[in-house]
């Protein structure tokens, strides 16, 4: 069978911007709420800038229901969600907000186990110095873990694209609907082939920038 | 103590109480005692005898549980978040691991505090200019403190401490992780700090060493409690609690120990007496004049002698040999402007009534009575009226205790 690129290239190029778009979205998004998540159930810890046993274990309950339920699946349950939000349960824009979601919880584990491996003497010392909580959050706690959070914030970029493959289940489009429709239910290897390069080339790509800020963050 | 004004911090029947798997315990336990203003105040004890809670204490890092606690004549017990930012703002704090800023260079590090109190960017790049001078690594600002040594470091935590100008410096186990020969350069930098810009020290520390190089007074801590308290010389020569003379000991080691002495007396069978070496200057040569005088020989056997506050400290232990009478009259003639302790012949051994031997007293942290009285001879019983007098069951810091006279 001869793959026919000519009416394939402009479909694939629509596919890699839904992607691009939806995984912009949601890593910002996503990525700002769950460093929110993640700092939250950091400085709520026993001992820590807030201690509140109370808002630690929602948010670490919360977390804890939602990061398991498979991704396919969280999709549909949160359905009724998305429509009051989005006004649709179809299509790009009504998936990049369970994907936000899922991300946002799935990053914030992250954020919270690199701050915990965060020396607290930097903070006790911060502290000793008159600095405010709020303060010593974005001025000591974030720049100290700054080289752990890019590395976790390029390891949800990944998370985020394989999530983007599933968008086309509910219309959502992009690089893994392509792979879908056009090679593995027409039986293309090539089709599927060429979008899964595609897909390697952009996780790597990121990879590597993920790996050059951290290592600039670092600087030691 | 001299008044209220010169009290830098006091502390007033304080207790702090942490709640553990094993139930609430007093990290610090009833403790009262001041700091004088300009001093630098020594606190020694095993880990986990609560100094670091205590100093911890002194900027509120930990809130007390009871008691109250006054920094610079103003009450700082119950005081809200913001008000205790300012009192934390007007005290220095350096540490054990350092604990600089890995993602700041060094001078962004002494800048911190600055940003904190709202320095404009001007006049704190002339501060971090001077502050780097005055610890002596101008020429490290833009590196990163993992490029530093530990001695470096420490420079920088120091400078850090000292940039908003506080009047009170907390060193929390400064040198413990810093090589012999660096702890001197670090101690002699807090030296200076106390001496060039007036900054009260507190200085933490499980090592002696520390306490005898800088410090003016010293307070010892187990389990919480202040167990001796008094200027360094003092306690120094005259340790009355087992965990004091376990710290001296480890540091002077100038006495013979018990199993020492035995084999010492195997040796050197005949008349042997330790001399103490106080800051009166008894010079061995004054110890051999009153011994030729007498017709006596002696030959110093077991020894060692140190400075203590910058003032010699230590003993002498001598062999005699001569008549009884000769021996006899030779110690009198000592003893009457030095200390000492007539610890008999092999056949007849006088016991060493300070003798300290490792492991047979009930004096080890996890002992169970911290208070027992203690077996004071009648020269203890005369030092601690001279030193000021805590009964260990009871310390009372605030009953006559003088800075010491450097």
């Amino acid at each position: 069978m001869k793959t026919d690129w000519s009416q394939l290239w402009p479909k694939l190029v629509d596919s890699f911007g839904q992607t691009l778009q939806m995984v912009s979205v949601t890593l910002v998004v996503g990525g700002f709420f769950g460093l929110l998540i993640g700092l939250g159930l950091y400085v709520t810890r026993k001992g820590n800038l807030f201690p509140n046993a109370v808002v630690f274990n929602v948010l670490n309950v919360l977390v804890n229901i939602i990061r398991p339920i498979p991704f396919i699946i969280f999709i549909t349950a949160i359905r009724p969600v998305t429509l009051q939000l989005t006004g649709a349960t179809i299509g790009t824009g009504a998936v990049i907000f369970p994907m936000t979601v899922m991300a946002a919880f799935a990053f914030s584990r992250i954020v919270e186990q690199n701050l915990v491996a965060l020396d607290p003497g930097v903070v006790e010392a911060a502290r000793a110095m008159g600095a405010s909580r709020l303060r010593i959050i974005w001025s000591v706690i974030v720049p100290e873990a700054l080289a752990p959070l890019i590395l976790g914030f390029t390891f949800l970029f990944v998370g985020v694209v394989d999530m983007s493959a599933m968008a086309g289940a509910i219309g959502g489009g992009g690089l893994g609907d392509f792979a879908i429709r056009f090679g593995y239910q027409k039986f293309n290897n090539e089709v599927t082939l060429v979008t899964v390069i595609i897909i390697i080339l952009m996780v790597q790509a990121a990879q590597f920038i993920g790996n050059g800020l951290a290592k600039k963050a670092l600087r030691r | 103590m001299s008044g209220t004004t010169s009290a830098m911090v006091r502390f007033s029947d304080v207790t702090k109480t942490f709640v553990g798997d094993n139930g609430p315990f007093n990290a610090v336990d009833g403790v009262t005692l001041d700091i004088t203003r300009g001093e630098i105040f020594g606190v020694i004890g095993y880990s986990g005898a609560g100094k670091s809670t205590l100093v911890r204490l002194i900027n509120a890092l930990e809130l007390t549980s009871g008691g109250t606690i006054e920094v610079d004549g103003r009450s700082i017990t119950g005081l809200p978040e913001g008000a205790l930012r300012e009192v934390r703002a007007g005290i220095g704090m350096i540490f054990q691991q350092f604990n600089l800023l890995s993602s700041r260079s060094i001078a962004g590090n002494i800048s911190y505090p600055l940003e904190v109190a709202r320095w404009p960017k001007a006049k704190r790049k002339a501060r971090v200019a001077e502050l780097l001078d005055f610890v002596g690594i101008s020429d490290k600002a833009k590196q990163r403190p993992s490029q530093l040594s530990g001695g470096q470091k420490q420079r920088v935590g120091i400078a850090r401490a000292l940039a908003t100008n506080p009047g009170i410096l907390l060193a929390d186990e400064a040198t413990s992780a810093l090589d012999p020969e660096t702890t001197q350069d670090v101690l002699a930098l807090l030296k200076k700090v106390n001496a060039e810009l007036g900054i009260t020290v507190v200085v933490i520390t499980h090592e002696m060493d520390v306490v005898k190089t800088i410090c003016d007074r010293v307070a010892v801590m187990e389990r919480g409690k202040v167990v001796e308290l008094g200027d360094v010389y003092s306690v120094f020569a005259n340790p009355r609690h087992p965990a004091t003379r376990r710290f001296v000991e480890a540091t002077i080691k100038d006495r013979p120990s018990k199993d020492a002495l035995e084999r010492l007396r195997r040796r050197h069978p005949h008349h042997l007496i330790t001399v103490s070496v106080h800051e009166d200057g008894t010079s061995g040569g004054r110890i051999t004049d009153v011994l030729s005088a007498n017709s006596v020989q002696g030959s110093i056997i077991f020894g060692g002698i140190s400075e203590v506050t910058e003032r010699p400290f230590g003993s002498l232990t001598w062999e005699l040999v001569g008549t009884p009478a000769d021996i006899a009259r030779s110690i009198e003639t000592l003893k009457g402007y030095t200390r000492v302790v007539d610890l008999g012949t092999a056949e007849h051994p006088l016991a060493d009534p300070d003798a300290y031997a490792p492991g047979t007293e009930t004096d080890r942290p996890d002992a169970q009575s911290p208070s027992a009285p203690l077996p004071l001879d009648r020269l203890a019983a005369e030092n601690a009226a001279q030193i000021g007098g805590i009964d260990p069951g009871n310390p009372n810091p605030l009953g006559g205790f003088r800075k010491g006279n450097r």
